[in-house]
């Protein structure tokens, strides 16, 4: 069976104080992960406190390569099916996403991916990633 | 230290039946099995000093206690998580009785899950709890929106990882729906599913066929706890709760743990399975029957090594041969699980378990002394050990 990837809408993130920081830089084509001052730990999803040391965290752009760790495609939760994925990036930590730009039905587990980003309303855009 | 074990028993149980549409509000579904859980206890609902449920049941415990005509009541508790805090009403109300805090308390769950709110649909990203938007600000967008997606996913993962395939999670199907087959009470009452049925269901969320998922059902569970002591006093033979646990791993999140280790959901298991059996005194060799939460058919797997019958990875070769069914080394599910039976969070897999060791189940087991009940995965869970 062949899925090929449709784009289908998607609904403005909420941007508050917290995450406003990852909207913009999406909206530049990164991919922006909270890592901590003191300890250099990277962690998902952003958390103002580190999740290891207790240290202070800062942004920084992740290299957008993952592998995929695991997929569903879904096809009973609207008219339009989607692959819902968890890819574990470079660096080392696993995100919940999109694998777009393809035809879902052939992704394995395992394989490289890289971050793209989906265009959503209001103009934000969400990292997704596609198979390289 | 002291220890709950034996400290308080299951003396009655009440239950609506279960269905599609049941035609009445969910307080009336809530009140019909109340009482009737304290009738078969012969206990007068003056009596009733505690209440406990768990999250998502739209009954408030003071307007339940107000309607059976309740007096003073001294405890009462909601546990979170959904359908992973189904066992934990035992695990409150047994504490409750075993330390006098109250003398007889009523866990319920009544819901129409069905013809009122839709369980199955998905779920609003705007509507989370406010610690937990920060998260869901980086969830929701990505449309993982159903329990069944959100459980499927991990569920890739399992397969990946253990070689289990579709084709073993048509084994846990055909022998629930055999079990809901011979059980009056079931939905699927009459109805078994064979191989070929179960193959060409519908893809929900892949790996999740249609057959793989649980019910959403009409209806209503309660029972009644109080203290060993008065239980072996009332006109029904004690249910003893032998333990009860709740347990939410590392990085557990509600449906969708991705930042666990190992997303599979079997950490939950084992970490209320260690607890069940430490405090019982038993080892899995010792439960005759497993009662274990199927919100998806294919979770039984995981649950199974888990809580500790087969190794990581074996639930598909522990379960062929019909070893699950009636007559196998563990039963599970004698009542059709949520899949064949009906799905009221958890509750009526509670129910099977005191009708299992009573001994008038509608698939009795011989000679069942000890009962596993366990909640749903994928989030902090809860289980039971009952026994007479």
């Amino acid at each position: 069976m062949t899925t090929m990837h449709q784009d289908r809408p998607l609904a403005a993130p909420i941007e508050d104080l917290a995450t406003e920081p990852f909207w913009r830089a999406a909206r530049q084509g990164l991919l922006y992960l909270r890592k901590c001052i003191q300890c250099s730990e990277v962690h998902w999803y952003p958390r103002p406190v580190c999740p290891f040391c207790h240290g202070d965290t800062e942004w920084v752009p992740a290299s957008g390569m993952g592998t995929l760790y695991s997929v569903s495609v879904t096809r009973r939760a609207g008219p339009i099916p989607y692959a819902i994925a968890y890819v574990t990036l470079d660096e080392r930590v696993t995100m919940l996403t999109n694998i777009v730009d393809c035809d879902l039905d052939a992704l394995r587990i395992g394989q490289r991916v890289k971050v793209c980003f989906k265009s959503a309303e209001g103009g934000a855009r969400i990292p997704m990633f596609t198979p390289i | 230290m002291t220890s709950l074990r034996n400290k308080a028993a299951i003396v009655g149980l009440g239950a609506t039946e279960f269905s599609k549409n049941s035609g009445r509000s969910e307080m009336q579904l809530a009140l019909e099995a109340v009482t009737a859980a304290l009738a078969d206890a012969g206990i007068n609902p003056t009596e009733v000093d505690g209440l406990c449920t768990f999250t998502m049941d739209n009954n408030t415990e003071k307007e339940v206690f107000r309607n059976i005509g309740g007096k003073n009541l001294t405890f009462f508790s909601r546990v979170n998580y959904g359908g992973g805090g189904a066992c934990a009403p035992l695990l409150h109300a047994a504490m409750a009785v075993a330390t006098g805090v109250a003398q007889v308390v009523v866990c319920y769950r009544a819901m129409n899950e069905r013809s009122g709110q839709r369980f199955g649909s998905p779920s609003k990203a705007l509507s989370l709890p406010e610690s937990e938007m920060v998260l869901g600000a980086y969830l929701a967008l990505h449309g993982l929106q159903t329990a069944a997606a959100k459980m499927a996913i991990t569920m890739r993962r399992y397969m990946h990882e253990t070689g289990a395939s579709s084709d073993d999670f048509a084994t846990y199907t055909i022998a629930a729906r055999r079990h809901a087959a011979t059980n009056p009470t079931a939905f699927f009452y009459g109805k078994p599913v064979t191989r070929d049925e179960y193959m060409s269901s519908r893809m929900i969320a892949d790996p999740f066929r249609l057959l793989d998922c649980c019910q959403e059902s009409d209806g209503a569970v309660a029972v009644v706890l109080t203290d060993a002591q008065r239980a072996r006093s009332l006109r029904r033979k004690p249910v003893f709760i032998r333990a009860a646990a709740q347990g939410g791993p590392i990085g557990v999140i509600g449906l969708q743990s991705f930042y666990k280790p190992d997303i599979v959901p079997r950490d939950e298991c084992r970490l209320v399975g260690q607890q069940l059996y430490r405090m019982a005194d038993l080892t899995p060799r010792d439960i005759d029957v497993a009662i274990i939460y199927d919100h998806f058919g294919p979770t039984v797997l995981p649950a199974l090594e888990g809580y500790g019958f087969c190794a990581t990875g074996e639930a598909k070769d522990f379960i062929k041969d019909g070893n699950i069914e009636i007559g196998g080394s563990l039963p599970v599910n004698t009542h059709g699980g949520q899949l064949g039976e009906a799905y009221i969070h958890g509750m009526n897999g509670v129910a099977e378990a005191v009708r299992q060791l009573r001994g008038d189940a509608a698939n009795q087991v011989e000679g069942v002394e000890h009962v596993l009940v366990t909640a749903g995965t994928g989030l902090p869970t809860s289980g039971a050990i009952l026994g007479i």
